[in-house]
């Protein structure tokens, strides 16, 4: 079939000797393995969205509507493990950096292929006690497992911390793997400043992973001891601290949020020279950027905790460091627009959905700042000025530059070309439908209606009314767009090795990629983003 | 592939010997210092020299003496992370309330 | 820096050890948690944690604390064994590292069992209602020297499981970068319990 025909060669075709299903559950090959954690994370994504929309609908009338308030708390917290710890902390490095890391760098595989391939069953495992919990009575402390209430809460909080640890194994593992490759595999003549943005964001990236990840992971086996054997140290009936439980979280969970992103703005950074079919502007400083948002997002994090009760030396510092961390993110917003300009630009798919990543990554950005002054914090802490806010990063920003990622890369990964009209009209439902759902939430949380909350007063409806109409429009486009992606898989013409006429090492082999990559090893003597003709 | 990695350095056993000494000297030291009057720097003073003694552990058992500068290079920024993290905990800390 | 590669004998022992490197730094995070909350605590209760410190028993600490900086000595011996082919005194080294493991283990079993017996641990009887710190140290005892001594265990299946490769001739003089990662793991463990020993041990 038509099929077997464009992957014949590639790292899609049969393996001889080994049978199908064996052939991907004990695969190392990275590709491989980029495509089992992008079927595993969009149906993790499927669940998320479900949960998001039934929250939505309950709030489209005052007081219980299709549920109770505890089964509310769970939804967000299911909403937020699963959007988070299960979409967009893997999405990007475990997807596309899996796929297209070693190919970028001119090598065969990553440094450590049997670990990738445990990374993807931890993932696998804790996802499993994730939708465990679902069934058996989830978790209803929020994604954030604030002590005291998530020491004394009688659901499944324990077995959610633990999906969440597991999980933390996996995104540890994939972190070690990046940096060893990024020093150990380039390829000869690939030097640091020849490494696509993309492999300089990964790379930051997958620092964080290393040193934040087990920060979290000890917390939550502390909270977990708490509830078995009551320790105490967060528990203030026994002399503990629970602001320290909040400490210890942030400190990863704030590094996280840029684990999410960081990717994300790697692939914009692919996407914007391409097709502005120019050099990008300042290189160097959207590369040094990517490890300053590492750094100084490290010093942030009490950012979360402005009204928790902590000392206000604490809170004058973090403040003054969320400003900071600012530039770097803002270096990278000048450079991409710097990067038109004298551009002969392409106006396509994957730019369409980087511009709007740009755009609402901006929005999302320029709120946290109002959220980073300490005296206006206090009126929109826990407020949906928060929520908007997040939504603006997390979704617009780090799942927008996602989506981009996937209509840039998809001819690569699969040798066909989607169709490029419903994809167009999918983003402009999906940026309609997004600014719908959770602009309002800005107004809200200025005037005052608290996040995480079942019911409201009548003064909110019309917003709330507003944005659920929003949400409608926003699924019904994910759908849309997802579908147009799917069918292209199977049925989409079959797209050149290098449709968008990229510089970069992915497109100059074919499509799909032949599972070693390269015939030979390249030896690199140009620049990522270098468009001069005849040279 | 071998060919191009330097030789790998053998720690000798005497070296590893005299560490292993030292270590159990500095135990000794440790535990006789624990009790005396000296103050606030009997809270700091063991931690100083557990350092001392990881750091023996780690340059000579763990051969980080021998090694490139990139892993010197990769367990200081893990050190710096932790004095910056440690630093911003205290800032809270100290000045509650 | 680079190596180059063939397609598929792929051996990077530079590599390896980065990545154990890499590795050992998330453990390193993982006990700097507990220890951050300890340091945190004992500077709010100095006098219970200086009481709760006394009840320890400090001489089976210092052995424990000998037995697994000679194990330390032993296992880096073993090495220097391994890289000089000799492969007997190798695997009697690390047999003896598994030792100390074990009786380390041993060790703490009584230790724990004492404390346990007389109602001194988290929800026991002696704590019940405990606010002004006791509780606290003995929650973050348990709990560090409860997931380092997992981290223990795990070390010596890892060095059994070394030995027997080395038996196998599956790590030898040419290639032993397996030990060595192995014996890097061992190392951390014992690093933790250098800090571990004098904070819980050694407060008057």
């Amino acid at each position: 079939m038509a099929r077997a025909g464009i992957t014949e060669g590639s790292y899609l075709s049969a393996e001889p000797g080994r049978g199908w299903l064996s052939s991907w559950l004990l695969t190392t090959d990275h590709k491989r393995i980029g495509i089992l954690y992008l079927f595993s994370i969009l149906s993790f994504f499927s669940v998320g969205v479900v949960f998001g929309f039934l929250m939505r609908l309950e709030l489209i009338a005052r007081g219980p509507t299709i549920m109770e308030a505890a089964t509310y708390n769970s939804f967000f917290t299911l909403h937020g493990v699963i959007m988070l710890f299960l979409f967009l902390i893997p999405v990007v490095p475990a997807v596309f950096g899996n796929f297209l890391l070693p190919i970028m760098i001119g090598a065969r595989d990553v440094a450590f292929p049997r670990l990738n391939l445990l990374s993807w069953y931890f993932y696998m495992a804790g996802a499993a006690l994730a939708i465990t919990t679902l069934i058996i009575g989830p978790a209803d402390t929020g994604w954030t497992f604030y002590a005291p209430y998530s020491l004394r809460t009688g659901t499944s909080a324990s077995l959610a911390v633990f999906a969440v640890f597991v999980l933390g194994i996996s995104s540890i593992l994939t972190g070690i793997n990046f940096v060893t490759t990024v020093h150990r595999l380039r390829a000869p003549g690939m030097t640091w400043f020849r490494l696509p943005l993309f492999v300089w964001a990964t790379y930051a990236t997958a620092w964080i992973q290393i040193i934040a990840t087990p920060i979290l992971g000890v917390n939550l086996l502390l909270v977990i001891a708490e509830r078995l054997f009551g320790i105490g140290v967060f528990d203030p009936a026994k002399g503990g601290d629970p602001i320290l439980y909040q400490h210890l979280f942030w400190i990863y969970s704030h590094p996280a949020v840029y684990i999410m992103v960081l990717p994300a703005m790697g692939a914009v950074s692919e996407i914007v020279p391409v097709f502005a079919r120019r050099v990008i502007f300042g290189y160097k400083a959207i590369a040094y950027s990517s490890i300053g948002i590492a750094a100084l997002g490290s010093l942030v994090w009490g950012h979360h905790m402005f009204v928790s009760g902590y000392s206000y030396t604490a809170a004058v510092y973090f403040s003054l460091f969320t400003f900071f961390v600012a530039i770097p993110s803002a270096i990278k917003v000048y450079n991409w627009v710097g990067s038109l300009y004298k551009g002969s630009i392409v106006m396509d798919t994957p730019f369409y959905y980087a511009l709007a990543f740009i755009f609402l990554f901006s929005i999302g950005g320029l709120s946290g700042l109002i959220l980073g002054a300490l005296s206006v914090n206090v009126h929109l802490h826990d407020t949906y000025f928060v929520v908007a806010h997040f939504h603006y990063i997390k979704f617009g920003g780090a799942a927008f530059g996602f989506f981009a990622a996937l209509h840039y890369w998809f001819p690569k990964i699969s040798g066909r070309m989607y169709n490029r009209r419903v994809a167009n009209w999918a983003l402009l439902f999906l940026f309609s439908g997004f600014n719908t759902l959770f602009f309002p939430m800005f107004v809200l949380g200025f005037e005052g209606m608290p996040r995480r909350y079942f019911d409201y007063l009548p003064q909110y409806a019309d917003l709330q009314h507003l944005s659920i109409v929003g949400s409608w429009i926003l699924v019904a486009a994910l759908f849309t767009m997802i579908g147009n992606l799917v069918v292209a898989a199977y049925r989409g013409k079959i797209a050149p090795a290098n449709p968008w006429g990229a510089r970069t090492l992915e497109w100059q082999i074919p499509s799909p990629p032949p599972k070693e990559n390269f015939e030979q090893i390249p030896e690199v003597t140009r620049g990522p983003y270098d468009f001069r003709e005849g040279v | 592939m071998d060919a191009k990695e330097t030789k790998a350095h053998i720690v000798g056993y005497p070296v590893l010997l005299a560490v292993w000494a030292a270590l159990l000297g500095l135990t000794w030291l440790t535990v006789g210092l624990s009790g005396t009057g000296l103050g606030s720097f009997v809270i700091v003073a063991p931690f100083l020299i557990a350092s001392v003694k990881a750091f023996l552990v780690v340059d000579y058992f763990m051969h980080l003496k021998y090694e490139s500068g990139f892993f010197k290079y990769i367990l200081l920024i893990v050190l710096g992370t932790v004095v910056v993290v440690v630093w911003l905990v205290y800032q809270d800390v100290a000045y509650r309330y | 820096m680079n190596g180059t590669q063939s397609a598929h004998s792929h051996r990077d022992y530079t590599g390896s050890k980065i990545g154990m490197w890499l590795f050992l730094f998330t453990e390193f995070f993982l006990f700097f948690g507990p220890i951050l909350l300890y340091s945190i605590f004992r500077f709010r209760y100095p006098q219970a944690f200086i009481e709760a410190s006394r009840a320890l028993d400090t001489g089976v600490g210092v052995f424990n604390t000998v037995l697994l900086l000679t194990s330390s000595l032993t296992m880096a011996l073993a090495i220097t064994a391994m890289q000089k082919n000799k492969k007997g005194l190798t695997l009697i080294l690390l047999g003896a590292t598994v030792l100390a493991g074990a009786v380390f283990l041993v060790n703490k079993y009584f230790e724990w069992g004492a404390k346990i017996s007389h109602g001194v641990y988290p929800g026991g009887e002696a704590l019940a209602g405990n606010t002004d710190g006791g509780a606290i140290f003995y929650g973050l005892y348990f709990f560090a020297t409860g997931l380092h001594g997992i981290h223990v265990l795990a070390g010596m299946c890892i060095i059994i499981v070394a030995a027997l490769m080395v038996h196998e001739g599956r790590i030898n003089s040419k290639d032993f970068v397996k030990l060595e990662n192995s014996g890097l793991y061992w190392h951390l463990v014992d690093v933790i319990w250098i800090y571990l020993f004098p904070i819980f041990y050694l407060i008057r």
